[in-house]
């Protein structure tokens, strides 16, 4: 392990530098940052100074019920990305799968971290936590719900990434076995920024953590706590079918000529008219594409219960239910209820018929 | 709840509710009127009840010359609004998806320009009526509750189903979850208020044709 205290006091620019970053692409990581934080060119050099003298802040990271998918999302993602550099500059004191210690030593460490950096840590959180029985998830025996009620108070602020730390996610889709919630759930008290997707696109996990360190303060966030900058438009807003979907010209499979021609994909099942997301714009694979660009229709993944929406091939204008059924079952019923209550009404007409009495020519002549 | 539950349950047991109550609904008071049944004609038969029947459920939705006349604006919105409600309803994409996974048959949809056009127009000659409902003294006094709630919850679904369409104000799964939602009322309305005028006017008509079948008589 490098000399940690000599880490710590260095800054990110310090690190930059003794990594071989060159000025020139520090600036163009700045740009490019900027303008995915929407904020105007004028803005490049003050990030840049606050980027550059920013200490290597403390990062804890939690994982629950999870997949790693939100890590491989992050490290996986192309050698040179900006996300690197930023991941490259911060104090990672924690994170089980990245980590080389384990078990008491693993343990020992986020203490460490928690106790010497007590209210300015960032803690990450992936994965939901188990809230039917703590035996569901543990980590060194302790619960998940434990350990994140005792990082978080030290944190300065709180990053859920990906959908099952913000909302649930997998673990929290019907029936929800282990009683999985979120971790905005849990914590009231503390700044919490959500971060969804299964998993969130990196450089949006990476822009809210320059986001912190650039100005210190969390970014605006809209009403499910989703950093606006990021989540701000849907994407139907910003897809580039969206000209098919205005002229109702769709795919009817997977294969026909309107796939091939690239129209929209709503009658696929397509979610993102609902999904409030970056993926249109910020792309994947390092801007290469995304799903409906590769032909697939988004699953809505960074939405609250994106699993429980009826399918993810269902269109968005289809029942979730089996109406089919409902309707059947419904109209065998009230056939009967139909005749009886029509039964019921002869009878009475039939009683009021002979209750009548008939007027004979003896009644009127007397 | 989120929005996203909200649109999960509109779309769901929801709508299950709202079909529940509409085919019960509808269904009982189908089998109702049918079964409540006729007295015998004794009288002979002077013409064919079927044939008058069907002819007459064309020719009254054709208005005759001098109604057409002394109520025109009232035929002309009328036919406008029923005309663009059928195309919103059965000629627009999402609408055929949602009726092709329940009845498992579907047609060609209408361009969404065009679908957009036809509601924008209905709820243009919606709005018309309800005022000249007001402006009308005698329209006016017949008004009762039943005519306004009827009004409403026809128009509502419209005026939802174009803001969702064009996204204005909330966010899309809000929009989208409030237009299902007021479609599932004017499903739960149906059965007990005068639209159900959709199924038993054919009803009606029929049997005014048929009775003056069987006199051997116009209708
Ligand atoms: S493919 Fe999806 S997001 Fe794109 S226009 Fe069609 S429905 Fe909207």
């Amino acid at each position: 392990m490098t000399n940690k205290f000599d880490d710590k006091n260095k800054t990110l620019g310090d690190t930059l530098r003794s990594r071989g970053i060159s000025r020139r692409s520090f600036l163009k990581f700045c740009a490019a940052t900027a303008s995915m934080m929407a904020l105007p060119p004028a803005m490049i050099p003050k990030v840049a100074h606050a980027l550059e003298n920013a200490k290597r802040p403390s990062v804890i990271w939690l994982s629950f019920q999870e997949c790693t998918g939100c890590t491989e999302s992050l490290t996986r993602s192309h050698s040179a990305t900006i996300e690197n550099l930023i991941f490259d500059s911060i104090s990672l004191d924690y994170h089980h799968t990245l980590q080389a210690a384990s078990g008491h030593a693993a343990e020992a460490a986020r203490e460490a971290a928690m106790e010497e950096n007590h209210g300015n840590y960032i803690l990450v959180v992936d994965g939901s936590i188990p809230m039917d029985n703590p035996g569901y998830s543990t980590i060194a025996g302790i619960s998940n719900y434990d350990m994140l009620m005792d990082t978080a108070k030290g944190a300065a602020a709180i990053i859920a990434v990906g959908t099952c730390a913000t909302y649930g996610g997998i673990p929290h889709a019907k029936p929800n076995p282990t009683g999985a919630v979120s971790v905005g759930d849990l914590i009231k008290d503390k700044p919490i920024i959500n971060v969804p997707g299964c998993p969130p696109i990196p450089v949006v996990i990476t822009g809210v953590v320059t986001h912190f360190l650039t100005f210190g303060t969390i970014p605006e966030l809209d009403h499910i706590g989703r950093p606006k900058v990021f989540y701000g438009q849907s994407i139907h807003d910003r897809c580039y079918r969206r000209p098919f979907y205005d002229k109702g010209l769709f795919a009817e499979t997977f294969d026909d000529e309107g796939a091939q021609k690239g129209w929209c994909l709503f009658k696929l099942g397509c979610k993102g008219p609902t999904t409030y997301n970056a993926c249109a714009t910020t792309k994947w694979n390092n801007g290469t594409s995304f799903p409906i660009e590769a032909g697939h229709p988004c699953i809505g993944c960074s939405e609250p219960d994106f699993w429980d929406g009826g399918g993810f091939y269902k269109a968005l204008s289809m029942p979730t239910e089996n109406i089919t059924q409902t309707a059947l079952y419904t109209a065998a019923g009230a056939a009967a209820v139909g005749v009886a209550a029509g039964a019921l009404n002869r009878a009475k007409k039939n009683a009021a018929t002979k209750a009548h009495p008939n007027t004979t020519i003896e009644d009127l002549e007397k | 709840m989120t929005e996203i539950d909200f649109l999960n349950w509109v779309r769901g047991p929801g709508f299950q509710i709202a079909t529940i109550i509409f085919v019960a609904g509808v269904l009982i008071r189908i089998f109702e009127i049918i079964l409540l049944g006729r007295k015998a004609n004794l009288a002979e038969a002077k013409g064919s009840e079927m044939s008058s029947g069907l002819r007459t459920i064309v020719t009254r939705s054709v208005p005759q010359a001098d109604s057409f006349k002394r109520s025109t604006f009232t035929i002309v919105t009328g036919y406008i609004f029923h005309i663009g409600l059928f195309v919103t309803i059965f000629l627009y994409a999402p609408h055929i998806l949602l009726i092709k996974d329940i009845v498992g048959i579907s047609w060609p949809a209408l361009p969404t320009p065009v679908v957009d056009a036809f509601a924008v127009i209905s709820i243009i000659s919606l709005l018309a009526i309800l005022i000249h409902r007001f402006s009308n003294k005698v329209l006016h006094y017949l008004t009762n509750f039943e005519d306004l709630l009827v009004w409403f919850v026809t128009i509502a679904p419209l005026v939802t189903g174009y803001i969702a369409f064009h996204r204005i104000g909330f966010t899309a799964p809000t929009l989208l979850g409030i237009h299902i939602l007021s479609v599932e009322i004017l499903m739960i309305v149906f059965p007990f208020t005068k639209l159900m005028h959709a199924f038993t006017l054919f009803m009606a008509r029929w049997y005014n044709g048929a009775i003056s079948g069987y006199r051997g008589v116009e209708s």
